[in-house]
């Protein structure tokens, strides 16, 4: 990896601004070796063999060399003739139509023997046969067995090099655009016989050596300049009065990745630092609740279509949970039925303690702030709390819909607390995460009066966005949970909407598919 | 939340001005209600729960003319005197205690008006009557009916009649079961032993609420003009502010109401009564609760603008209003009749300190010593399929499963990391290894005898390491653990155990101050084979809630010097 990078591997073509003598200082001792050899066409081959290097050394040289301009790089298609198993061993032993008649003498003899005498497979011999009396070489008899005697023209053709012959003693493997006629003819004849010779296609590259590149040729070039710094220089004080090898500073390099923070979380303590920043404290709390602490002390009636099983999830064992003191359990029933003890109408009807047992996920980060109010006292007034936390909802998994979602919230709790303060704190929030223009407009919760729902100007994508609620908890809230009613303001912006769009992703299950490749590559979080 | 579509044309005749499109839009939103698109013909618009009164034309436009101050005020309506009765028999009790009725005379019924009246039932039924279990409301041409009309309790298999837009007579327990409307609501009737029916004096059944009216006297036509309306239900107030909300609408449609005596146990009530109630409200609550100094005039015109009357410390608050359950609410209004755009913002000078918990702080410190080692942070979810979490891992750890999951991948709570890092490097198998990822969040557990909770459930943060690569072994993941604890002052002993996850011999329990802490080892191949892994996996799994809470918070000597070591 590191040698990869020293040798300028992804350079940019025809970007450097540098010298000849530059560029000349600048090469690779590969690069050095190669592009003294490089003319015009250069056979890779050739190049392979002039600059003693490994192939693939004189591969990554003619890259690096390309990628600055010096040589130019083509690729040709040629054929080349390679020996088979038997091409291979008849190159060594000779053809076995010539050991044949070598063997042969004026008096016949049978084909074993021949065969025999000239180490040759019987089905060699057989073939040897019907070649040799094509070519009117033998004379064949047959007594008890078959006999083979040779003529005069068999002794002439013992005596000559065949055609064949001399395309076997051949360098392999051959270009073919190489060969002359008569070794055409001879390829022909020997492509017909088992596995002696074949044709393969083969890319071949060539270098020429371009305009640029024949004045970087021309340039002499110290043998004195350094490569790498090494530890052994340094020890030994050798790198002094040299020079360095000079670098394309400007290249570009293979990408690394480190270890990193999930995006979400980067997110999520950014927002936890706005409302520590703001002198909230944090709340936290379990994910899973009895319904009497994410509803019913929320005052949200227990028909409330929310409760229903399609909106929340509900666990299966346990099912149900326990519920706090007789006092709050008895003064959150008394609000709900009779609205009794907040001078309130109630939501009228039986409570059911049995419902409020009921475990769900929690649907709302307000829950927390439900069971933070159930143990505040009034000598810590005023307080500020916040949370950052999942929520959940029964949904199925779609490009807009995640069962999971991140909320944050905030609350207030301050006895001379009023609605133009809710504002103010808002303002403040917005602008600290980020949007300093927001709107807000009336909206409806079962836990707060007065309601709002807040959109924020997007400053980059110049639109508004719903954002999200916010409002003053209603006493039939702080009531049973503080023993009086004292303003609670609350607000609880969810926040992937904020991540998805600083991260440009459109559909939300990208927050947590965990591709690496993705991982690898984020961006961080830089608010 | 519900939806409703007005026709533009009628509501802004009932508005009585029309507003530009960019003028109706800003009120609209700033009354309290989401809109969702305007066109020349039609106006779409979110109408919140506390405000069924708006769920029709007529309702909405008497808010709206209110708020711009074209009709504002509390409206009057009147009941007129009728000899019309209902009586409430006691067989219901036990099956659907109550109901509201009144008459309304001389609206001429084109099939405009039928549709607007089918939408403020539907819209209520859905939204106020949540599906018809807490109300449910009835719509009959008068003509067709004999009065007094009882409302009993009946054997469903003893009393018949033809459901509406049914072939023919079936007793009231077949509807249940072949009408339509009758399997989509049957789950409110089902295993009573008396179903409720509204009979005449003649003997023909009306309906058989929450169900279904009758073919013949449940269906208004266009040759109707007066008409017998009913809520049913459990909760008198509940029932009768549903019955005003309609028949203040088909007031605007230029109907005459009368009122009906519902008899009960001897007592009759008149209903509807349409006369306000009133609610006391005091200027300085307002003024103190919104941060402004209104004077008793301003808080009568705002609380006018909002279609709710004023006299001496008391708001007038109309029968149709479902919203107003505390003075707040009435705060509310007077606070959006203000203009929730026209408030001061301050930002009072209170001095709190700010905190963060001390546990997010310790994870995010082991956390940033992972980055460190290179590692990267996934973030799975909490909801886990119970595969993934147990036979894909050869283990029987306790689940704690949901109830009601919509998908079979997600339906359980999961009670540990290593399948939810599995599981990721499963979906990373094409991407350049190694890969080494970590994840830190809640798990579940049902609560033992010995632990406290009030769910039943124990959740601890859990923080799961796994090094996948060609070189993951024990050594390797044992490096990373040795060097987080040396890194925060832990010292730790390690002894082996058998997990039916990990390689047996390879796999230890970790201990601190003599608390079991964490897992650690290499992960079984068959467990590598269940998530398609081909490429070796060593990982560990640490309980953060365990080691911060039983262990760091115990020693406050490790906070205070860097030479303090826990062991």
């Amino acid at each position: 990896m590191v040698k990869e990078r020293e040798g300028n591997m992804q350079g940019k073509k025809g970007d450097s601004a540098l010298s000849p003598q530059e560029i000349a200082e600048s090469l690779h001792p590969l690069e050095r070796a190669v592009l003294p050899h490089v003319r015009e066409s250069s056979p890779f081959q050739s190049l392979v063999a002039d600059s003693q290097k490994q192939e693939i050394e004189v591969m990554r040289a003619l890259q690096w060399l390309a990628n600055k301009g010096l040589i130019e790089l083509s690729e040709l298609s040629a054929f080349f003739v390679a020996l088979g198993a038997n091409g291979a061993a008849y190159k060594a032993s000779g053809l076995p139509e010539k050991r044949f008649l070598q063997v042969l003498a004026d008096t016949p003899l049978s084909v074993d023997v021949v065969a025999r005498r000239a180490s040759l497979e019987k089905q060699e011999a057989s073939a040897c046969l019907g070649l040799l009396r094509g070519k009117a070489a033998i004379e064949i008899t047959k007594e008890k067995d078959l006999t083979v005697t040779i003529t005069d023209a068999g002794k002439r053709l013992r005596e000559k090099e065949s055609l064949e012959e001399k395309f076997l003693a051949k360098k392999f493997p051959v270009n073919t655009s190489t060969l002359a006629p008569e070794e055409r003819f001879a390829l022909e004849s020997l492509k017909r016989r088992k596995d002696i010779v074949s044709v393969v296609e083969r890319k071949e590259r060539r270098a020429t050596i371009t305009a640029l590149g024949k004045k970087v040729q021309a340039v002499k070039v110290s043998s004195d300049t350094l490569d790498a710094l090494t530890h052994g220089m340094l020890t030994d004080g050798s790198w002094k009065g040299k020079s360095f090898r000079r670098y394309d500073v400007a290249v570009n390099v293979p990408a690394i990745a480190g270890g990193k923070r999930h995006f979400v979380r980067q997110a999520i303590s950014y927002a936890k630092r706005v409302w520590l920043d703001m002198g909230f404290s944090e709340m936290e709390g379990p994910l899973i609740n009895t319904s009497f602490w994410n509803f019913d002390a929320l005052f949200t009636a227990q028909d409330h279509p929310v409760r229903e099983m399609q909106d929340t999830f509900f666990v299966k064992k346990p099912a149900s949970g326990s519920l706090p003191s007789k006092k709050l359990v008895d003064a959150v029933s008394c609000i709900h039925e009779s609205g009794k003890g907040a001078r309130s109408s109630g939501w009228g009807g039986k409570w059911s303690a049995d419902e409020a047992k009921k475990n769900v996920l929690r649907t709302h980060t307000t829950v927390l702030s439900a069971r933070t109010l159930a143990c505040l006292k009034k000598t810590q007034m005023p307080a500020k709390f916040f949370a950052v936390g999942k929520c959940f909802r029964n949904e199925a998994l779609d490009w807009s819909h995640l069962f999971e979602f991140n909320q944050t919230e905030g609350i207030v709790v301050d006895p001379d607390a009023d609605f133009s303060h809710l504002l103010g704190y808002l303002r403040e929030f917005f602008t600290k995460m980020g949007f300093p223009q927001i709107r807000v407009r009336p909206a409806y919760f079962p836990y707060t009066s007065n309601s709002i729902e807040l959109d924020v100007f997007h400053p980059y994508h110049k639109k508004w966005i719903e954002f999200g609620g916010a409002g003053i908890f209603r006493p039939e809230v702080v009531i049973p949970l503080l023993g009086e009613d004292i303003p609670v303001l609350a607000w609880g912006p969810g926040f992937d909407r904020i991540i998805l769009d600083y991260y440009g992703i459109t559909d939300i299950r990208d927050l947590y598919r965990n591709d690496l490749k993705q991982l690898r590559e984020m961006k961080m979080w830089m608010r | 939340m519900p939806t409703i579509t007005l026709n533009r044309k009628v509501f802004e005749n009932l508005v009585g001005r029309r507003l530009p499109d960019e003028k109706l839009k800003d009120r609209i939103s700033m009354l309290g209600t989401d809109i969702e698109s305007v066109s020349e013909r039609e106006i779409v618009v979110e109408v919140f729960p506390n405000r069924p009164d708006m769920l029709s034309e007529q309702g909405f436009a008497r808010a709206f003319s209110s708020f711009i101050g074209e009709k504002s005020g509390l409206r009057p309506y009147t009941a007129k005197k009728s000899d019309y009765e209902v009586i409430i028999e006691k067989g219901v009790d036990a099956v659907r205690p109550w109901t509201a009725c009144a008459v309304v005379k001389g609206i001429s019924f084109d099939g405009e008006k039928i549709k607007e009246v089918i939408q403020i039932q539907e819209k209520l039924h859905v939204t106020y009557g949540r599906n018809r279990k807490k109300v449910a409301i009835g719509v009959y041409p008068l003509e067709k009916i004999a009065f007094p009309v009882r409302f009993v309790g009946e054997d469903p298999k003893k009393v018949s009649f033809q459901p509406l837009e049914f072939p023919k007579e079936i007793t009231g327990l077949q509807v249940l079961s072949q009408h339509p409307a009758g399997r989509e609501y049957g789950h409110l009737l089902e295993g009573k032993d008396r179903f409720p029916f509204f009979i005449d004096s003649a003997g023909k059944v009306l309906s058989m609420p929450p169900i279904i009216n009758s073919h013949d006297v449940g269906k208004i036509t266009e040759s109707s003009s007066e008409v017998f309306i009913e809520c049913s239900g459990f909760d008198y107030d509940v029932l009768h502010r549903c019955l005003c909300i309609i028949v203040t609408a088909l007031a605007d449609m230029g109907g005459e109401i009368y009122s009906v005596a519902v008899k009960k146990d001897g007592k009759a009530l008149l209903s509807p009564d349409l006369s306000p109630h009133k609610h006391a409200i005091a200027l300085d609550a307002v003024n103190k609760r919104l941060g402004l100094s209104l004077k008793e005039t301003e808080l009568k015109k705002h609380l006018a603008a909002m279609g709710i009357g004023y006299e001496k410390g008391h708001a007038l608050v109309p029968c149709y209003r479902a919203d107003v359950l505390h003075e707040v609410d009435l705060i509310e209004a007077v606070a959006i009749a203000y203009g929730y755009d026209k408030f001061e913002e301050n930002i009072p000078s209170v001095a709190t300190i700010a905190s963060e918990s001390p546990f997010a702080v310790f994870v995010a410190r082991i956390a940033n010593i992972l980055v460190g080692l290179g590692l990267l942070e996934v973030m799975t979810y909490h909801l886990a399929s119970v595969g993934m979490q147990q036979e894909k891992m050869c283990s029987d750890i306790p689940l704690v499963a949901l109830a009601n999951a919509e998908s079979l991948e997600y339906n359980t709570c999961r009670a540990w990391m290593i399948p939810c890092l599995l599981d990721v490097l499963q979906k990373n198998k094409l991407h350049e290894y190694p890969q080494h990822i970590f994840d830190c969040g809640t798990c579940f557990m049902p609560a033992k005898k010995s632990e406290d909770s009030d769910t039943g459930v124990v959740e601890h943060d859990r923080l799961a390491v796994a090094l996948c690569s060609e070189n993951a072994d024990y050594t390797a993941i044992r490096q990373v653990l040795d060097y987080v604890l040396r890194t925060i002052g832990v010292g730790y002993a390690i002894r082996p155990v058998e997990h039916p996850s990990f390689i047996a011999g390879r796999v230890g329990r970790v201990t601190v101050a003599g608390k079991d802490v964490a897992y650690i080892g290499e992960i079984h191949p068959e467990v590598l084979a269940h998530f398609e892994l081909k490429f070796p996996v060593a990982a560990f799994e640490l309980n953060m809630s365990t080691l911060f809470g039983d262990v760091i918070l115990h020693y406050p000597e490790a906070i205070f010097s860097s030479l303090f070591s826990i062991t």
